[in-house]
């Protein structure tokens, strides 16, 4: 088992106790949560008249199923997404949980405003009932996904029964060519180590290429650490992460934030720390990178052809043909020129300010395709407001793109953004599983956002390269 | 509740990565209980956007009532909503016997009391086949001996002992046992740093 790295050392500092069952028992520091997969966990604690342990350790948002236009017209037109909204409102009331509503300016998804305010911070063990919290290891922190079963129990006891993962640090090293982002640093690991390769590990990413990526690149590539089969990825925190964190809403100031940096030095992984296995990627290598299947793992480099199932073993066969079946690609095709119906920026993989200037950054001056219906959808209120004061909502409206209010929107479609029948849509999201963005035959190309601001203007995919050199 | 052994009819289902959003799609998870959430299992795989049956197992008369499911490798992979084995419970499955399972699905599903146990390829191709031929076979999962048995046929399963352990004791909802170690949360809970 590893040794000395920072999962161990954080591991370690939450531990309560070991169980009978032979697991751990882990104190969470920070819990999560949105309207979607919390409404049964309340109603278990209800019924058992039970209380939340420790209520300043939980913080609340609406997310999943809000409209991404007229936000504060209450009733939502949607009477589900009203009665989940109201059933959070009435919880995190009778329950003394901090709620960032439609109301507060700090709305948004929950990966986009954990860290945006500052909750999220190193050293931290962070549950949510979101697979995608392992973006919150871009701190440093272990942030994993958990069910409604196990969010009662964190409600309940601020604890859960874990047994630790095995580590495996991917280095990547060199630098990423122009135009190369790290939506595709984190696509090409898992095209490489498979999207069960990850399964039992947590991912550590170091190397050069991660250590002069910003923060919001960092959290990208946790984010999809999840679609890897790892429940877990984080970096080291360094100076980089000392800086985002400065004088956030939720980060203690002086004295006490000198403190905490010694405590956030002390859980970085050790030099001489013991990985269960170890990936080098050589990061220079990495082309802009396109997934053409129905799992984040069908990926190919913009420029290559989609696979053909020639002597491939049998199950992996089976993937291929009915991924293709599906997305209604032939073998052997390339994906440069595909020709796209809509595309969504947004998501919390990519709807961070960063994100939103370097899809304006191409959208400028730029026109969305005729065919085309783009989205761009912030990923918090703060983000919006920030993207506002730059004057990229401008961009993005004279372009011809639909600039929405924060929300999960179009990456899993449960409010009225959705595909419709088998649109082929350019999304900067995280998922491309059959039915993932509303319609049952939509499909979906995962891409970072220029990319997909590109395939906006062209109606076709294109690799950026080509238009950053021009 | 103890669960020592799972016996059923069994339904196969053996391909890889099949994820959350195809067990249960994301629409059907605006509903406050878990209730109804049996009648969406598999929705978009088995009937089409005009409501016609599709060809599915679970459309299949021969395998309804069975309550063991047979998958291949990463089954549950995607999204951390306990709806859909929750989804899959509340349509009559008892036990799922797999390849290899996402990390949360698996918890969740012990979480509610779901046992998932792995086993090799070869083995579960091979019950397939059978029970694709004897739909009707009886196959019983015994977590003590660590044996699936179906007709004349047996094969060896694996499941992490903490999860075995916690079936076969029935404490496979740990929220008694995590609230014995209070005062040591307390402590641990006042000292962090954070
Ligand atoms: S943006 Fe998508 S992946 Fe992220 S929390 Fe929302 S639904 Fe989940």
């Amino acid at each position: 088992m590893a040794e000395r790295t920072l999962y161990n050392k954080v591991w370690d500092k939450h531990k309560v106790a070991t169980l009978p069952t032979g697991q751990d028992q882990l104190l969470i520091g920070l819990h999560l949560i949105h309207e979607v997969t919390t409404p049964q966990a309340f109603a278990s604690l209800n019924e058992r008249k039970a209380s939340v342990r420790f209520p300043h350790r939980t913080f609340a948002t609406l997310d999943h199923i809000i409209p991404t236009e007229n936000q504060l017209n209450r009733p939502f037109l949607d009477q589900q997404a009203e009665l989940m909204s109201k059933t959070l409102e009435y919880n995190v009331k009778e329950h003394g949980i901090t709620f960032f509503n439609s109301h507060s300016g700090n709305q948004g998804i929950v990966h986009v405003i954990g860290p945006e305010l500052g909750l999220t911070k190193p050293g931290m063990t962070i549950a949510c009932g979101d697979s995608h919290t392992s973006t919150h290891g871009a701190f440093g922190s272990l942030g994993f996904g958990i069910g409604t079963s196990e969010v009662a129990l964190v409600l309940e006891t601020q604890t859960l029964a874990l047994t630790p993962l095995k580590v495996r640090k991917i280095e990547v090293t060199g630098t990423l060519q122009k135009g190369v982002s790290a939506k595709d640093v984190i696509l090409k690991i898992i095209n490489k180590c498979g999207v069960k390769g990850g399964i039992g590990y947590a991912y550590e990413f170091s190397g050069a290429v991660f250590d002069s990526m910003s923060m919001e690149e960092r959290m990208t590539v946790c984010n999809m650490s999840i679609e890897g089969g790892a429940r877990i990825g984080y970096v080291n925190p360094d100076q980089t992460t000392v800086d985002y964190l400065v004088d956030r809403k939720y980060v203690p100031k002086g004295e006490s934030f000198d403190q905490l940096k010694h405590y956030w030095q002390s859980i970085c992984s050790d030099n001489d720390a013991i990985y269960d296995d170890v990936v080098m990627i050589d990061g220079s290598s990495i082309e802009p990178m396109v997934t053409w299947g129905i799992t984040p793992g069908q990926s190919i480099g913009v420029n290559d052809l989609l696979p053909n199932t020639t002597s491939k073993p049998d199950d992996e066969k089976q993937l291929i043909e009915s991924a293709l079946a599906h997305m209604k690609f032939q073998a052997d095709t390339p994906i440069l020129d595909k020709v796209i119906d809509v595309v969504f920026v947004g998501s919390c993989t990519n709807s961070r300010l960063s994100d939103l200037r370097e899809a304006a950054e191409i959208m400028k001056n730029n026109n969305v395709h005729k065919d085309v219906k783009m989205m761009v959808v912030p990923g918090s209120q703060n983000v919006k407001k920030e993207a506002e004061k730059e004057g990229l909502d401008k961009i993005f409206i004279e372009a011809g793109a639909d600039w929405r209010d924060p929300g999960c929107s179009m990456c899993l479609a449960m409010n009225p953004d959705k595909l419709e029948k088998d649109q082929l849509c350019a999304s900067t999201s995280n998922r491309n599983f059959i039915g993932r963005q509303g319609s049952p035959t939509g499909r979906t190309l995962l891409m970072s956002p220029a990319m997909a601001a590109l395939a906006a203007i062209h109606g076709k995919v294109k690799d950026i390269r080509t238009f950053i050199e021009i | 509740m103890k669960i020592e052994s799972v016996m059923g009819k069994a339904i196969p289902l053996l391909l890889d990565d099949i994820d959350t959003d195809r067990i249960i799609p994301a629409r059907y998870l605006k509903e406050i209980t878990f209730d109804n959430m049996g009648k969406y299992a598999f929705f978009d795989e088995r009937q089409d956007s005009k409501g016609n049956l599709k060809e599915h197992p679970f459309n299949d008369k021969q395998f309804q009532h069975a309550s063991i499911l047979l998958v291949g490798k990463n089954f549950g992979c995607g999204s951390s909503r306990e709806h859909a084995p929750q989804a899959l419970k509340r349509y009559g499955i008892k036990a799922i016997i797999g390849e290899s399972f996402a990390e949360i699905f698996a918890g969740n599903c012990k979480a509610i009391g779901l046992p998932v146990v792995y086993a090799t390829r070869d083995d579960i191709k091979q019950c397939v086949d059978f029970i694709s031929k004897h739909p009707e076979t009886m196959l019983t999962i015994n977590l003590v001996s660590k044996r699936v048995r179906y007709f004349e046929e047996s094969f060896l399963i694996a499941m992490p002992d903490p999860q075995r352990e916690s079936f076969l004791k029935g404490t496979w909802n740990v929220l008694d046992l995590l609230k014995t170690n209070d005062i040591l949360i307390n402590d641990l809970e006042s000292s962090l740093p954070y």
